[in-house]
Parts: structure tokens; sequence; C-alpha cells
């Protein structure tokens, strides 16, 4: 393919570029006007190849769940003597009994409001501890740095169970057990390791010159921090407070622990777990359950989506 | 960039700069050092004491707990379902995430296809346990209502009892590759969207194949993060607990590290062995940390 030495093909390399970083998207697409028609035939069956690949994975990946879900209108008798796959044969004999005893419950809807009163601060204070110990790990130069930042990493490995029982009696001791408080500093704590982990990681691997020509301008840390850096990050934060959300959301351990005394503080996992033992072994309620617990998260991350684009990075370098 | 980091390196700041200097550093990273000293190093400096004491934690009791698990027959057999995990939920999650962050990239129902990948993550410890009763469950005779067997019976072979046979350490496994190739595809996936176009469309302008653009461009300019993400895969699966102990609680040759420790503080109540187990895990983390250091300094060398 020796089209490429041709002046014209290299100017449309270039709009190219600036297309897909001003409008991101397949690029493919872009340059599909200016190729011949077989060259375009093939990279259509190539695309439609690609797309039957991708279907069949997310297909697999998602008929587990989509048996629970046909699982959640079932009927408890019919869950337990028959396959979920029975369920999509008519006649259907569907129920919302199972949302309905989960949504009925009186303390449900405290229980969401609550469950968001823990979430939202304790994904947005690690994130912003994580990425200003972060940006000093891979922008500054002290004493010391590479030893304390393996330290922290390295306490990712610590299961979160080992520490219940010393925070809880440090907690006592000032007197913080069953507040809010107390569960927005444990989740900090415990997603710090690795939200300073990916950080570092992808603020590592931005350009170099583009920090050094700042601090050479005279521009302080915190312009440089929220000017050029966070704007550059902004995929590997998107992602990180999907995760560090998600993480807090789906928690039971340390707010059963920590929120134990004060059930008028308990999040929707701790509700959902105190009716489930208090049906007995009925695991219907459960069915629904996983899917109400699971609609946020399930939006955070559709609403993050968008952030995860092509071009962010290169067009801020050239700029 | 050579040339900007010599300079930068040329105009060393006096004494009292570099004191101020390193002041700021400080600023920027002592909330996060406070938190960790506090919730995290804490405790386990605590856990590495009990480590070398008795059940009750009243007298030292030497190494006798590290003999024990190195030397119990148990214990063997967790460290070697331990390792099993490691290697095979690492492999799969990342080397999974990546495909699949690679392919969603190049075609049109990108966001719905994430999704799909992703939604396992979303769903609740107790959830995933419950989807994964609808597929292993196992009935010695009559209707199966595990959609696997329900399979298995179709084609005319015998059900069998996926929890507790010999391959129910693998059964468990793939409960945790579904769950967690989401998050590696997901992280993998924001750092393609950084892989400059300029260079992927350079290259297959050149007509480089598909193939060739996936090992000799991408694989190596995202390597610091499919670092990162296989590093967290294998901490993570160093302290495995969740799927074990909603599953099977350990039992059929299926126990873990994490599962052995909860059991031997809440159920054996002997803190110096549970403490001790956890000792392990954090010096088997070692190598995996000195890998990460030499790594980050190959990338400060380079810019």
């Amino acid at each position: 393919m020796n089209m490429a030495r041709n002046p014209a093909d290299v100017t449309s390399v270039i709009t190219d570029v600036d297309l897909s970083s001003k409008k991101p998207g397949p690029s493919e697409e872009v340059s599909l006007g200016r190729l011949s028609p077989r060259e375009r035939l093939m990279r259509s069956i190539n695309s439609g190849l690609l797309t039957f690949i991708v279907v069949v994975i997310a297909l697999l990946w998602s008929v587990p769940t989509f048996g629970l879900f046909i699982s959640s209108f079932r009927f408890p008798a019919d869950v337990h003597s028959t396959g979920w796959w029975n369920g999509l044969v008519p006649p259907w004999h569907f129920t919302i009994e199972n949302y309905q005893n989960v949504l009925q419950q009186q303390d449900m809807g405290t229980a969401f409001i609550n469950s968001l009163i823990i979430a939202i601060p304790g994904t947005i204070i690690p994130v912003f501890v994580a990425a200003f110990a972060a940006y000093a790990f891979s922008w500054m130069k002290f004493p010391g740095r590479d030893w304390i930042f393996l330290t922290i990493v390295a306490l990712l490995v610590v299961p979160i169970q080992m520490t219940l029982i010393p925070i809880l009696s440090l907690f006592t001791s000032v007197g913080l057990t069953g507040s809010y408080w107390g569960i927005w500093l444990a989740h900090t704590a415990f997603g710090l390791p690795f939200a300073i982990y990916l950080l570092r990681s992808f603020f590592g691997a931005l350009p170099g010159d583009l920090m050094e020509s700042a601090r050479i301008d005279g521009a302080s840390h915190m312009r440089i921090f929220f000017n050029i850096l966070l704007p550059l990050a902004i995929p590997s934060i998107a992602s990180l407070v999907i995760f560090q959300f998600m993480w807090v959301w789906n928690d039971l351990l340390v707010a059963l622990v920590l929120l134990g005394g004060s059930p008028e503080r308990a999040p929707m996992t701790v509700a959902i777990a105190n009716l489930v033992n208090s049906f007995g072994t009925n695991y219907e309620v459960l069915t629904a359950a996983a899917f109400i617990s699971m609609a946020l998260p399930l939006i955070i991350f559709f609403s993050l989506q968008r952030y995860f684009v092509r071009g962010i990075l290169a067009g801020s370098v050239k700029g | 960039m050579a040339v900007s980091a010599s300079s930068v390196s040329s105009k060393r700041p006096l004494f009292g700069k570099r004191a101020r200097a390193q002041l700021i550093a400080w600023l920027w990273i002592g909330p996060a050092v406070a938190f960790v000293a506090v919730f995290l190093l804490y405790p386990v400096v605590l856990t590495a004491i009990w480590s070398f004491q008795d059940a009750t934690s009243t007298q030292f009791v030497g190494l006798e707990n590290f003999r024990l698990i190195f030397t119990n027959p148990n214990m063997l057999l967790v460290l070697r379902n331990n390792l099993l995990w490691l290697v095979l939920g690492t492999v799969f999650t990342v080397a999974l995430g990546l495909l699949i962050a690679v392919l969603v990239d190049r075609v049109r129902i990108e966001s719905v296809a994430k999704a799909a990948i992703f939604i396992p993550m979303a769903i609740s410890f107790v959830g995933a346990g419950v989807i994964w009763k609808f597929v292993y469950d196992y009935a010695a005779t009559g209707e199966q209502i595990g959609l696997l067997n329900a399979v298995v019976t179709h084609f005319g072979a015998q059900p069998q009892a996926w929890l507790v046979n010999g391959t129910n350490n693998i059964a468990l496994i793939i409960v945790y590759v579904w769950m967690w190739t989401g998050f590696c595809m997901v992280i993998l996936s924001a750092a393609l969207k950084g892989v400059p176009t300029d260079i992927l469309e350079a290259a297959r302008v050149d007509g480089a194949s598909e193939v060739a653009i996936f090992f000799r461009i991408i694989v190596p300019v995202i390597s610091p993060t499919i670092a990162v993400v296989a590093t967290t895969m294998i901490i993570n699966l160093l302290k495995i607990f969740d799927i074990v102990y909603v599953m099977t609680g350990g039992n059929f040759g299926t126990n873990v590290i994490g599962v052995e420790y909860y059991n031997q503080l809440f159920h054996i109540f002997d803190n110096g062995v549970a403490s001790a187990l956890a000792v392990v895990l954090m010096i088997a983390i070692v190598p995996i940390m000195i890998f990460n250091i030499r790594r980050f300094r190959a990338q400060e060398a380079q810019r």
C-alpha cells in the first residue's frame, strides 16, 4: 500500500486525526469514504464479523444475570422446582411479588437515602485525596518517595476483615462508632491504595514536557493539578469513580461492623441482609434485591461512559 | 525530552528551596499517608505482633504458627488452592479484559457491549452467589434447575455436582473471571483511549495488519496499565474470600487463605494462626511490589 506516499493521503490522515480528536468515535468510519470499493467491502465484512464476535461474548456474559432477572419475576415455588428458562415458555406465569416484598419494607426508602449519604462522600473524598497524592508521587521529588508509595500499594493486600476489630476499638475511644464520619473515613482509607496506584500509573504516563514547561513558566502545583492534569486524567478518574462508588455502594461488611449500633443509618445492603434473614431461606427476595441495588451503579457507569473518549490526550499535547 | 530533563536537573534549587519543596510534597501526600497509617498500617502492625503469639494473643510462641501453616496438610491444600486461583484468575481476567477492550473499541455497540461485561461487577456478592447457584445447581435425579446440568443432561451425560467434584476450584474461578473481567476491561479501555490516533492511522495506512498493530503498538503503549491491572488482580486473588465463602464455605477442598483466616478468627478463635496467615499474604506480595518499583523507575528514566 504505497498510497500513503501520495501527498493527498497525507493531508487526509492529518484531517482524520483532527476530526477524531474533535468528535470521538471509530476512526475507520471517518476514513471509509476515501477507500476503493473493494477495500470498503472488506472493511465492512470485517467490522460485521467483529460486531458478531462482540455480540456473542456480550450474550455469553449476560446469560447468568439474565437467569437471575427471569427468576426475580417468578413465583418462589416455580424457582425451586424448575429451571429459570422454563419461565420463558408460554403460558407466562410472572409476578412482581418479589420486588414488592423488597420495596414495601418500610425503611427501604430511608436505606436508599442512607446508601447515597454513605456512597457519595465515600467516593469523592478518596478520589481527591488519592489524586493529590498520586500527583506528588509522579511529579515531585522527595526522599523516601518510592518507599512510601510502595508501602501504600502493598497495603492493598490487607483483607478488610483484618482491620475491622482494631478500627472499631479506635472508633469507640474517639466516639466515631455509628456515625457517618466514621464510615466515610473508613471507606476512604480502604479505597486509597488502589486509587493511588491507578492514578499514579496514569499520571506517570502523561507527557513530562507538558508539566515541565508549565513549571518553567512559573505555574504553581495547584494550577498544574487543576488546569493541566485533571482534564488530561479524566478517563482514569472516571473509571476510578465508577469502581469506588460501586464498592462503597455494595459494601455490607464495613457498614455492618461500623454502623451496627445505629439501624437508622443502615444502608440498603444491610436492610436487604436483614430482610433475607427475616424471610428465612427464601432467596427469591435476593433476586429482586440484587436488581434494585444494581440500578444506581449502572446509571453511574452509563453516565461516565462519555468520558471514555479517544483524543483527550492527543489534543492537549498538541495544544 | 532528554534536553528538558537535563535542563531541569542543572538548575537544582538551593538548600532552603529544596526543604520547602519537600514540605510541599508532604502537604500533597499527607492526607493519604495519614489515612493509610491509621486504618491499614496500624492493624497490620498489630497483626504482625499477634502472628508470633498464641491463640489468645497472651504469650509469644515464636514461629510456631508459621510452622503449622507450612506443615499441616490442610494448610498446604489452602496454599495450593491459592496458587491455582492466582495463576488462572490473573491470566484469564487480564487476557479476556484486554481482548474485549480492544474488540469493543472498534464496534458501534461499544457502550452496550461494555455494559454487558461490566454488569457482573455491579452485582453484590450475595446476588452473584444466587446467580451462580442457578448455573451450578445439582440434583441427583429428576429436573435440573441449574443451567449447566440442564445442558449436560440434554446431551445425555450424567449431571455433575460442580461445586463438589474434582474441578470445583475451576468452577469457582470461572465465577471470579465472570465478575472481574469487566474491571480489567474498563481500566484497559480507558488506557486504550490514550493511544495516539495518529500512530494507529499511520500504521494502518502503511498496511500494517491489525494483529501487528495490536502487538507492536497497542500493547507497548498501554503496558503500564496492563501491569497495573495484573498487579491488582494478583493482590485481589491472593486475598480472595467472598466467592469461596458464599458458594462452598471453603468445603470440598476449595479452601483458600482468605476463608481460612476468617475460620481461624471467628470459628476456631485462634488469633495467632489467623494473624500468621495474614502475614503470609503480606510477604507474598513483596516480589510483585519490587517489580512495580522497577517499572516506575524505568518509566521515570524515560521521560
